[in-house]
């Protein structure tokens, strides 16, 4: 019953949910003082390439942290925590919503600077490889991302030394406001860019789960095996506001019917209806989860609400370890 | 309303807040002078980056409001060399922190580049602004006031402008002169209101300003720190202390005049910035001081600026971390002879921010 393909299914409505659920927190309450990106929408990215990695893989993430943080097997409740300031928050309330970590399960960090991320997995990487360890560094980001220098210099430099990290571009369109297509040149793709850096490359349907995790096996075996680094280019498409709780077709950089055309694309839908053959009790079960996740959501913001905020007296701790004269 | 400032003409004065006056001066200079530019990530979107840029895009266009790929170093290289060859570009960021990505092209280039080729060729009159992420949860890489990091290399101008008045003016300045020129603006200030000249009228960096006289101690402040000076100031004179707020303006060139003048009266000083203590602005004015009119301290000074460690995002560590009127209160009543140590806490500036950017 709990086939691979619906244990992916699984992990993509429990995020759904519980973004869904900490969005309306954070617009009603206003008690989440923190910078937020959801990925509603783009579930299928984040599990179908993570579902592929172990522990001892590590990945990195970029500013739309929550997915893969939860993909990777992050602990919810310290994300959550962390989402309302608290001390047992997976970074102590120091991070916020950009910068999440859970090292137990391998994710390594996330942050909010475009593209910083993308040369500290391939750091990653090398260290591994250095070890001699069949390890693999994997680092999200957006297409937008892609336009910053540290983008081209990272696959050079992974190319040239045969980096064992899997660079995943989520191409959802848009950077904030401004269309791919006022960015990046007709005609180009980043995939074909990372190509021509030496990097081998493969696009995916983002919002095809089973695709993206077939894509993340190849790459990932591509990297184990001593070949180097690849990147996966995986189309797919953000719902709400770029940052924040809201939607946003009423500000009029795109239509209302672009993102009812994404949603009709939704990738758990998709996901539901091609394992419905194999599995025809699927939306009992799908029904079931989202139950099941409300429940895990709103007892970890319940849970986080209850604990301390941290204590003031502690506010230079970890800025430097302490020194001798 | 219109004032006469000295010999000067009158000026239509209205009340703008400061996006406002920087949108104001953004389209006057752009009409004036049809080789200005503005180039940014977004420029061009909705929200027109707080609003600084959405009447300059709906005058001027696509062609001459740029929106560009999120490439910071190479569009700070591309705004300098379209400064060599005769353009007037002002990129726009809507972090400051995104500018340690432009550093090369500013530091190692337009600040030297009229010296280091002699200094009769020209140089890259760039102008670039970047936002302060004050509100609440902007955390380590969205909320620092990188000021003092640009006022460091000799050829650059640094403001940071604390008035609608000063926004407008001091850009204006940026976008006529020759020397490139870096605009702080915390965004905190975007919603306060002024008095504006409707003209197109410059205000020269280097020349501070008295934002409040004063005879027991002296407040040097720059940006958000001047307006929590005022209301330290306000509330301190109440205690029967009266506080000098000197508003520099423009930290480089920093008008050291009007500094040791104000301290040469007061015989005290209070250095309030929203950066760090070391090798910072705080320092710089400190430095100035000591160094020009020692003899005219009365108390060591005191620096209110940021803890050593980046910025938390938790809202209890958020709001012990940012250095607030209360802290400058606490302050002024340290280096006064008074019995006090404190005075209530103050209001926090942020109060009524809405997230979630
Ligand atoms: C160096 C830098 N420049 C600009 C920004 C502002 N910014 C934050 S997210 C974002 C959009 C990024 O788009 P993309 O990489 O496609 O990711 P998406 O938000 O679409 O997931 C921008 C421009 C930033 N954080 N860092
Ligand atoms: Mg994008």
């Amino acid at each position: 019953m709990t086939s691979d393909r619906t244990r992916l299914i699984r992990e993509m409505v429990r995020i759904r949910v519980v973004e869904e659920v900490l969005a309306d927190y954070y617009r009603d309450e206003q008690e989440m003082r923190t910078a937020i990106h959801f990925s509603i929408g783009q579930e299928a990215t984040a599990v179908g390439v993570l579902s592929a990695t172990t522990p001892r893989d590590w990945v990195y993430a970029a500013h739309r942290t929550h997915a893969p943080y939860l993909a990777k097997g992050g602990d919810l409740r310290a994300l959550v925590a962390e989402l309302y300031g608290r001390q047992d928050g997976c970074s102590h309330g120091r991070g916020g919503s950009i910068h999440v970590i859970d090292q137990s399960v391998g994710f390594a960090g996330s942050g909010a600077i475009l593209g910083e991320m993308i040369s500290v997995a391939v750091g990653t990487g090398w260290a591994f490889a250095r070890s001699g360890e069949s390890r693999v560094a994997l680092t999200f980001f957006g297409d937008g991302a892609t336009e910053e220098g540290v983008f081209a210099e990272s696959l050079n430099i992974a190319a040239v030394q045969r980096i064992p990290v899997v660079f995943v571009c989520e191409n959802n369109l848009y950077s904030i406001s401004s269309p791919l297509t006022a960015r990046q040149p007709a005609g180009t793709s980043i995939r074909g860019r990372a190509e021509a850096a030496g990097v081998r490359a493969a696009a995916a349907d983002g919002n095809d789960v089973f695709a993206v995790r077939e894509a993340a096996e190849a790459a990932l075996r591509h990297c184990r095996a001593g070949n180097g680094p690849y990147l996966l280019e995986l189309a797919t498409y953000r719902w709400r506001e770029h940052v924040g709780p809201g939607w946003d077709h009423h500000h009029g950089y795109r239509s209302k019917q672009e993102i009812d055309s994404w949603i009709g694309r939704c990738p758990i839908q998709r996901a539901v209806a091609e394992v419905r053959a194999e599995e025809p009790g699927i939306d009992d079960l799908v029904r079931q989860w989202q139950a099941e996740s409300q429940e895990e959501i709103h007892a970890a913001v319940a849970y986080a609400k209850e604990l301390p905020f941290p204590d003031v007296a502690g506010l230079l701790d970890g800025a430097y370890l302490p020194v001798g004269r | 309303m219109t004032v006469n400032r000295g010999v000067e003409r009158e000026l239509d004065m209205r009340t703008l807040t400061y996006w406002q006056a920087i949108s104001e001066a953004t389209v006057q200079c752009m009409q004036a002078d049809e080789r200005v530019l503005v180039v940014g990530e977004g420029v061009d979107d909705f929200r027109g980056t707080y609003g600084t840029t959405k009447e300059a895009f709906a005058r001027f266009g696509p062609d001459r409001v740029v929106d560009v790929p999120n490439s910071e170093n190479a569009t700070a290289g591309l705004a300098v060399g379209a400064a060599v060859a005769g353009m007037r570009p002002l990129v726009v960021h809507t972090r400051a922190d995104f500018m340690f990505l432009a550093m090369d092209a500013l530091v190692n280039l337009a600040a030297k580049w009229r010296y280091m080729y002699g200094g009769d060729k020209g140089g890259a009159p760039v102008v670039m602004r970047g936002v302060v992420g004050r509100g609440w949860g902007q955390g380590a890489t969205h909320s620092q006031s990188p000021h003092a990091t640009f006022g460091h290399y000799a050829g650059l101008h640094v403001a940071t402008p604390a008035t609608p008045a000063d926004a407008k003016g001091l850009l204006i300045t940026a976008l006529t002169s020759d020397t490139p020129t870096i605009l702080i603006e915390n965004r905190t200030l975007y919603p306060l209101t002024g008095e504006v000249p409707e003209e197109m009228t410059p205000v020269p960096f280097g020349v501070g300003r008295v934002a409040r006289a004063g005879t027991d101690v002296t407040v040097v402040a720059a940006s958000l720190m001047v307006h929590e000076a005022e209301r330290a100031a306000e509330q301190l004179s109440a205690q029967g202390i009266s506080v000098e707020v000197v508003d520099v303006r423009s930290i480089r060139p920093l008008d050291d005049t009007i500094i040791c003048e104000s301290v040469a009266k007061t015989g005290r000083l209070v250095v309030a910035d929203t950066s760090w203590a070391r090798y910072g602005f705080a320092a710089e004015v400190a430095a100035v001081v000591a160094e020009r009119i020692p003899e005219a301290l009365r108390s060591p000074v005191r620096r209110v600026t940021l803890p050593d460690c980046p910025a938390p995002v938790s809202w209890p560590l958020e709001e012990a971390f940012n250095p607030s009127a209360t802290e400058i209160v606490k302050a002024c009543l340290a280096v006064c002879d008074t019995t006090r140590s404190e005075l209530p806490a103050l209001e926090t500036v942020t109060a009524g921010f809405q997230g979630p950017y």
